[in-house]
């Protein structure tokens, strides 16, 4: 029994990661119909973020301090925003009006752009580098559980981010703009709404997320390199779908539930190697049977 | 007010308008007829920049608009109620007459707006926290007008407000437009294919056939025109 919460836990920690990303595909998906590819990328870009900046921040605020893996964490998503919001600008914006498949394929060019620049000597390299340690490490066993000091973290910190996205897409006046432009985005243009800084937000905030989620995975996997959004991006991509792309609550969700199944997956014994190919054939089912996703709506196409 | 010059806009090959020219004075409600496909709803994507232009001037109150993007055309005052309402259907009604004040910043001239455009369609007071999906085919329309509205628009530019509803319904909105146009001193551009309405309540009218404006004069005069009695009114 231990072990079923033991798993439990272990799974929601990597699930959460996956959620705080794929929410910056649905937001994307909801507001442009297409899939920013290069968002894994943004992922990985979080992390080194947070690799760099970890000793810089140190100067200033003790190594292995609560305030300097908040600082180290606030300014990497500052960071990525700017670099999601100029991937957009760069990217994306100049093909606003040609059809999406175009989009598209740009996306998965930005992305290996990406992965192959940091790949280069005069960049990251391409070894794996050890991810500092930001904050103090502690295990705490709780019956027969063990949860360390970097799974809260990711708890909480997910928490806290879902909490303050909620609060900006359902409150704010931006968060409704965006809710505005993602159904309708003539009439939105009517109301007075500047439809290139609504994206160039979304864009920011889904990059945001995806660097937070960047630097509680280096924090728990310990290794970075060029190359670690490829998996992690498209396991997110695809609990997003599983959610119900387009939908901020499905990718929440698909991305905890991605996360269980496919840990639980590799806890099968003599079958932990096949815990992707487990993970994935669940999904596969579910879409069989829900084929908008967990809690997408059917739509049909307007012809 | 409006000063539309030799306005050409064309879909790749094709011309949707071939060159039209139209004024309204401060004040007028002034409609714009014709058949389907006829290049109304394009005249009006191309005056609040949903549509850039090929050739020919827009200008507002003196000011040169033609190919502004359309959130610096809401700025200086025009509204555009489109066809087929496009309400944000995932929003609530008070959200959506919330978007419809985007621009304005002064709590106090949003409340005061808000309180303008729920006397004038009190059901939408009723419905604020409804889902605007859920609403019925004339209230959708009652919230795409009130939404326009604000914006504290002082040109108000409606595109068939009267498509798909009932006869009754069609009346009050019609009655609201003239309440609008008078007790707000909104001017009006209204496109329409129940020319005889659009005829009762406008001062001046323009007839619009395949891109072109083929007759224009005013409105009680353009409804005794043997031309457009057999075309548009059915006699």
């Amino acid at each position: 029994m231990s072990e079923f919460f033991q798993q439990l836990i272990n799974g929601l920690a990597i699930g959460a990661i996956y959620a705080l990303i794929a929410l910056g595909y649905t937001m994307v998906y909801g507001i442009l119909r297409f899939i920013n590819f290069a968002h894994g990328d943004v992922f990985m870009l979080g992390a080194f973020a947070g690799y760099f900046l970890s000793p810089v921040v140190n100067r200033f605020l003790p190594a292995q301090s609560y305030a300097g893996g908040a600082v180290v964490l606030v300014l990497a998503m500052a960071i990525c925003a700017l670099i999601g919001m100029l991937i957009e600008f760069l990217a994306y914006r100049p093909l606003r009006n040609r059809p999406k498949l175009t989009v598209l394929i740009t996306a998965i060019g930005v992305s290996l752009f990406i992965e192959y620049t940091c790949q280069h000597d005069a960049v990251f390299k391409a070894a794996p580098r050890k991810f500092p340690e930001l904050i103090p490490f502690t295990n705490w066993h709780l019956g027969g559980l063990v949860l360390n000091t970097n799974q809260v973290i990711v708890f909480v910190t997910t928490m806290l981010l879902l909490v303050a996205l909620t609060v900006v897409v359902q409150k704010t006046k931006v968060g409704t703009a965006m809710r505005a432009v993602s159904f309708n985005e003539q009439a939105a243009a009517l109301m007075g709404v500047n439809i290139n800084r609504i994206i160039s937000f979304t864009f920011g905030l889904g990059s945001a997320l995806a660097a937070a989620g960047g630097i509680l995975f280096a924090m728990n996997y310990a290794s970075i390199d060029p190359l670690m959004g490829v998996q992690t991006g498209l396991k997110a991509f695809v609990a997003a779908v599983l959610g119900g792309i387009g939908n901020l609550p499905g990718a929440a969700l698909g991305g905890l539930l991605l996360g269980v199944v496919e840990t639980f997956a590799g806890g099968i014994p003599g079958l932990s190697n096949y815990r992707d190919g487990i993970a994935f054939g669940v999904l596969i089912l579910i879409l069989l049977f829900r084929p908008a996703g967990l809690l997408g709506k059917l739509q049909t196409e307007k012809v | 007010m409006l000063e539309v010059k030799s306005l050409q806009v064309s879909y790749g090959a094709i011309n949707a308008l071939d060159g039209i020219s139209l004024s309204v004075k401060p004040g007028a409600i002034v409609t714009l007829i014709g058949s389907n496909g006829a290049g109304k709803t394009t005249t009006l994507k191309a005056i609040s920049g949903l549509l850039r232009t090929q050739a020919g001037s827009i200008a507002y109150d003196g000011q040169d608009i033609t190919n502004l993007p359309p959130h610096q055309i809401v700025k200086l005052g025009i509204s555009h109620v489109p066809e087929g309402r496009m309400i944000f259907a995932n929003l609530t009604v008070h959200e959506n007459l919330m978007m419809g004040a985007y621009l304005q910043k002064d709590r106090h001239v949003i409340h005061g707006e808000l309180e303008l455009v729920f006397a004038t369609f009190p059901r939408l007071k009723e419905r604020g926290k409804q889902i605007a999906g859920t609403l019925s085919g004339g209230e959708q329309q009652m919230l795409a007008i009130g939404r326009a509205l604000m914006g504290k628009p002082k040109f108000l530019m409606l595109d068939e407000p009267s498509l798909g509803l009932a006869p009754l319904l069609v009346k009050t909105i019609f009655e609201k437009i003239v309440e609008i146009n008078h007790q707000h001193g909104i001017t009006i551009l209204l496109v329409e294919q129940n020319a005889n309405l659009a005829f009762e309540i406008s001062q001046y009218g323009y007839v619009l056939e395949t891109g072109r404006i083929i007759l224009q004069n005013e409105s009680k005069l353009l409804r005794q025109n043997p031309q457009v009695r057999s075309a548009y009114l059915g006699a």
